[in-house]
């Protein structure tokens, strides 16, 4: 097979170290495909093993498994989960506010200042998340000391951190649902009679849905799973799921964190399969 | 002022920064009319159409509608229907939606609004296809609803960007000729923007053909075609050879490289002077020993219906030839290399000044003198 065709085959001496360095590239390629899917898998399933262990000490080999630690999350963290939940529904809400019109005036009006704009809305993706937490906490104190205000480990402060983090994704899932929209479809309705506000309402929106359904939704999943900011901002009447998670951690270490790690896994990763699927559709309505 | 024109465009002119796209345009359109603006790609022609509509605001000059001025009013006060290049259908809502956008933002009721979309998919032909989305349509179909649409609010003006530049040539031409039907048939006056000759000698009933921001010629097209009135209509309509010189004295044209060249007509002017002469005017003939043009064949193309022959007159200097290639006028092919004597006849040249003003040629002497 292959010795026949390398007989029959002009005599070209830089075919066969292309065809060896193809082979070894290929075989490179999957070296590092597998070596990342394990780096994500391996851990993910020692916790998923971790969190059916029937023991109070993590202890191999453990002595029989349970779904126990499953129904011991609420119990000990409804407060937190709650919290988060009312915190991620908050940041959605705040970050659409702010991002979807900032998406339309970004995409479709050319104005001063327009670059400033754009470099603003997306600089907290560029900030480390703990230099983001410590300042907000420093400028929240000072705001507090100087008025007497009480925002510092309240929730307005955290849904005000939150909205923050999350605005980024909810321009930048908006700007690109409208960079596929044509521009001509709005001045075929301004034609038609609709005045500016009409044509946003009836043509620019519904041409954003999926953008902005994918952007709620990581702006849920981004406020849900973030742990710097909420370090520097909760109190012990607000606390979040990944701090409440931190804090048992310094006194337990059982296998509930494991299942309280599984399960907002799964539940995020459900939610992501939503996002796909809207952001297919979103290719496809054009 | 009173006129009976529909649309009149004064001393139109728009300015991007520091560039000006449209020049002191100034057009009168009558009711009923369809006027294709024509030009190569940037001429600001479909910046001409977007003042129209009022998605840009000119810098200078007026739009008047049936006497009024428009030029401060946001498009959608204006009236117009619009169709896009890329149709620009709601891709959200359904064919019948389409067309009963532009009546449900003059809050038609309801039953009434019914009535005209049903009216008008049968006119485009696609009843059938009501409840469909823009995307489950092909691209002729979509054209018709965007169409529709434009036509459902009985617009004052029809304004057509380029809208048949994206079906294929087959549907091209059917679309040209139902556009041509209902836009008659309506009496709806229509500017129509296009970069296709072709297209636009069909549909006009009269050619706006612009260059570089300015109207170079208005005239319905067989009479552009006939007598262009500058050196660029000349070569953009009928795709004329331009050969630049300087007159000397006579029927003689001397070109920059040397050659020279017997003009068909008699002209009484001198000094530099460019000739227009379409590739189909231009006859080869064997070599007669006439002092006229000679040349020295290049290259000779078979295209179907006709053959093209490129003749080189001087070093820098070629014309092209194009005659039919059956028939009893069938052209022969001439093998490369072979010298030729190229003929028109005087009313197929069309000879300019240095400022592109058409010369008219005094007495055509040309008969008496080969006689």
């Amino acid at each position: 097979m292959t010795s026949g065709l390398a007989q029959t085959a002009p005599p070209l001496p830089e075919h066969a170290p292309g065809r060896g360095a193809a082979r070894l590239e290929r075989a490179g390629v999957g070296l590092l495909l597998w070596t990342g899917i394990a780096l994500i898998a391996v851990p993910l399933l020692l916790t998923l093993y971790l969190s059916v262990f029937d023991e109070k000490l993590i202890l191999f080999p453990p002595h029989g498994y349970t779904l126990a630690w499953y129904a011991a999350i609420l119990p000990n963290f409804a407060q937190p989960v709650l919290t988060s939940i009312e915190l991620g529904a908050a940041a959605v809400v705040g970050s659409l506010l702010l991002g979807i019109p900032a998406g339309i005036g970004l995409s479709r009006h050319r104005f001063r200042g327009r670059g400033a704009v754009s470099t603003l809305l997306l600089a907290p993706l560029t900030v480390p998340g703990i230099a983001l937490g410590l300042a907000i906490y420093v400028m929240l104190v000072t705001i507090d000391e100087q008025l007497g205000s009480m925002i510092t480990g309240s929730m307005v402060g955290l849904v005000l951190a939150h909205v923050m983090i999350a605005t980024p994704w909810v321009v930048r899932l908006c700007l690109a649902s409208l960079t596929n929209h044509e521009r001509s479809a709005e001045e075929a309705a301004a034609s038609l009679g609709a005045n500016p506000l009409t044509v946003i309402w009836r043509v620019t929106l519904p041409a954003m849905r999926p953008g902005i359904i994918a952007g709620a939704l990581f702006a849920f999943v981004i406020s849900f799973e973030n742990l710097e900011l909420a370090l520097f901002l909760t109190s012990p009447g607000v606390t979040t799921l990944p701090v409440a998670v931190l804090q048992y951690l310094e006194y337990h270490i059982d296998p509930l964190v494991s299942a309280v790690a599984v399960a907002q896994t799964v539940g995020i990763a459900a939610l992501l399969l939503v996002l796909d699927r809207f952001m297919r559709l979103g290719r496809i309505v054009r | 002022m009173t006129s009976s024109a529909a649309l009149t465009l004064q001393g139109l002119t728009k300015h991007f920064g520091a560039h000006a796209v449209v020049r002191d345009v100034t057009l009168e359109v009558e009711p009923g009319e369809l006027i294709v603006l024509l030009g190569p790609s940037g001429c600001g022609k479909t910046t001409t159409l977007r003042l129209i509509a009022g998605f840009v605001m000119p810098t200078g000059g007026d739009i008047r509608l049936d006497g009024r001025s428009i030029a401060a009013l946001p498009p959608h006060r204006r009236e117009m229907g619009i169709v896009f290049q890329s149709y620009a259908l709601f891709p959200h809502l359904t064919v019948a939606r389409n067309v009963a956008f532009g009546l449900e933002m003059r809050r038609s009721p309801a039953a009434a609004t019914e009535t005209r979309v049903a009216e008008m998919l049968r006119l485009v032909k696609l009843e059938a296809l009501a409840e469909r989305l823009p995307r489950e349509l092909s691209g002729g179909q979509q054209q018709r609803v965007a169409l529709a649409r434009a036509l459902a609010i009985h617009p004052r003006l029809l304004l057509l960007d380029e809208p048949l530049s994206n079906l294929d040539a087959a549907l091209r031409q059917e679309m040209a000729r139902e556009i041509r039907i209902l836009q008659r048939a309506g009496g709806i006056t229509t500017i129509m923007v296009t970069h296709d000759q072709t297209e636009a000698m069909a549909m006009a009933d009269r050619l706006v053909v612009m260059h570089e921001g300015r109207v170079q010629q208005i005239g319905a097209p067989e009479a552009i075609h006939a007598r262009p009135a500058n050196p660029f209509v000349a070569r953009f309509i009928g795709g004329s050879n331009i050969l630049a010189g300087r007159l000397d004295g006579d029927r003689r044209l001397v070109l920059a490289d040397g050659t020279v060249l017997t003009l068909a007509g008699r002209y009484a002017d001198s000094g530099d002077a460019t000739l227009a002469v379409r590739p189909d005017s231009v006859h080869l003939l064997a070599p007669d020993g006439n002092a006229r043009v000679e040349g020295e064949v290049v290259l000779s193309t078979w295209l179907g219906s006709v053959v093209e022959h490129v003749v080189r007159l001087g070093p820098d200097t070629t014309v092209l030839t194009r005659g039919p290639a059956l028939g009893r006028d069938a052209v022969r092919r001439q093998t490369p290399g072979t010298r030729v004597t190229l003929a028109w006849e005087p009313d197929e040249e069309r000879l300019f000044d240095a400022d592109g003003n058409a010369l008219t040629a005094s007495v055509t002497l040309k008969e008496t003198n080969d006689a």
